[in-house]
């Protein structure tokens, strides 16, 4: 739960009264909320973190840590599903 | 230097581990805060690479283990009602509490339900009206600002049917009850790099002068915890103690200003029982009064909890840098991620965990062992 992981923007929405983008993460595509970091664009790296995008990134360094977070199977460990886990 | 070819840029930490080693002339025992940045320290080896006298101690920077047991006892008895969905973060389901976890909860019929965000939370109140949908707001600075934003939506969008359970930590005053503590070994920090991504840096130069100690704040990969290693190291040598960004290209001295506003609207500061640790003074977060209707403690009569610590459990001492996990007489045998005594060895981000994880049990750990942490 404590991981942010980078992701790139690829659409962004009002939803809901709230800015809202959806981000990929290395393949995973979440839902995530920009009202903290309102003038993120598309194609733009952030740290997302439970669903909120809370820091902008370069291209670079988030590519760079997407790769060694999902070498290290840490993007599993943030995004799968704990109770297909459990079986 | 057997972990070092599993580094993604084993020359540049070779580097980074070769200024250590030239630096260093006495023994130094460094605090890394975040159990993010214990995992990769033991993970790596990391604290093996070291030069001899240099030590890593963790620290008490994982919410789900420093969430103290009367919360969680509270969170299993709302969820255990009927009409109630539960949401928590993955993390929390196997924490124990007195005598069950919210695994177990659900198995006995409890509507626990595991979000990715608490906005995720937020949409299930919605779909679900006629039902209570209480979510377990836990975490450090870093998650406080989402969790703060889905009970400002709740309110601002009228959704009556939402509310949370708030047990926000703050990472300074912990840093601050450490450094405070007579047994303190600690001489230098490596600061949580995301929890800076949201505060800043504003609040440690106090904190690094007061107790004359140097604060880093660092980055979660391989080679961002050797270079926060070495510039404590450097400033250490030197007698310096001030605060320094090695993760600039996350962290802006003034943080997130919008995500640090909304904590200000929805949150006020308040003393914090941290499990295994006790109470730190303004150590927490909970709800503004403005906020009471969605605060669930409020909403679900849970005050006469009663809680009760398994004694064999030393995670208290673990938490502060006083054990290592391998050093408790439970490590491995009575306490393993599958039949955890105490938090530490559940959460992903655990000291206890990550040791059991990653070797220092003396047994090699297989794939299903490791991702049965959640």
């Amino acid at each position: 739960m404590c991981l942010a992981v980078p992701g790139r923007v690829v659409e962004i929405a009002e939803r809901d009264g709230a800015r809202m983008a959806v981000v990929d993460f290395s393949g995973v595509v979440k839902d995530v909320c920009l009202e903290y970091l309102p003038d993120l664009k598309v194609g733009e790296y952030a740290i997302v973190h439970v669903g909120f995008a809370l820091q902008r990134l370069d291209e670079e360094s988030a590519r760079k840590t997407l790769a060694l977070f999902e070498e290290l199977g840490l993007l599993q460990e943030e995004f799968g599903d704990p109770w297909e886990v459990e079986r | 230097m057997k972990y070092l070819a599993e580094f993604q840029n084993p020359e540049l930490a070779r580097g980074l581990l070769d200024d250590i080693r030239a630096a260093v002339t006495r023994p130094w025992a460094l605090m890394e805060v975040c159990g993010g940045q214990t995992h990769t320290i033991i993970r790596q080896g990391i604290d093996q690479l070291l030069p001899d006298g240099v030590e890593l101690i963790h620290g008490p920077g994982c919410p789900v283990c420093v969430t103290p047991l009367e919360v969680i006892d509270k969170a299993l008895a709302i969820a255990a009602r009927p009409g109630v969905i539960f949401c928590s973060f993955g993390d929390m389901l196997r924490v124990p509490g007195t005598d069950r976890d919210l695994f177990r909860v659900r198995s006995e019929g409890g509507d626990v339900r595991v979000v990715y965000s608490p906005l995720d939370a937020l949409r299930i109140a919605t779909e679900n009206p006629d039902r209570e949908v209480v979510f377990f707001g836990i975490g450090f600075e870093t998650t406080a600002p989402p969790n703060a934003m889905a009970v400002h939506q709740a309110r601002k969008r009228g959704i009556r049917n939402f509310s949370m359970l708030v047990s926000h930590v703050r990472v300074p005053p912990a840093i601050d009850a450490v450094m405070g503590s007579p047994d303190c070994r600690v001489q230098g920090f490596l600061a949580a790099g995301h929890v800076c991504s949201v505060m800043g840096t504003s609040e440690y130069p106090e904190l690094a002068a007061r107790h004359r100690v140097p604060i880093v704040v660092t980055g979660f990969e391989p080679l961002d915890i050797l270079e926060g290693i070495r510039r404590v190291v450097r400033q250490l040598e030197r007698g310096e103690h001030t605060v320094d960004n090695a993760y600039p290209r996350a962290v802006r001295p003034e943080g997130n200003p919008a995500a640090r506003a909304m904590l200000a609207d929805v949150f006020e500061v308040t003393d914090r029982a941290w499990r295994g640790i006790g109470t730190i003074p303004l150590s927490g977060w909970r709800l503004s009064p403005r906020y009471r209707e969605h605060d669930a403690e409020h909403r679900f009569d849970v005050v006469d909890i009663a809680t009760r610590e398994p004694a064999a459990c030393r995670s208290g001492e673990v938490l502060q840098g006083l054990l290592k996990p391998n050093q408790c007489e439970a490590f491995g045998t009575d306490c393993t991620p599958r039949s955890p005594l105490g938090a530490t060895m559940v959460s992903s981000e655990g000291a206890c965990a990550a040791y059991y994880l990653y070797r220092r049990l003396g047994t090699p750990t297989t794939p299903l062992e490791a991702s049965s942490v959640v």
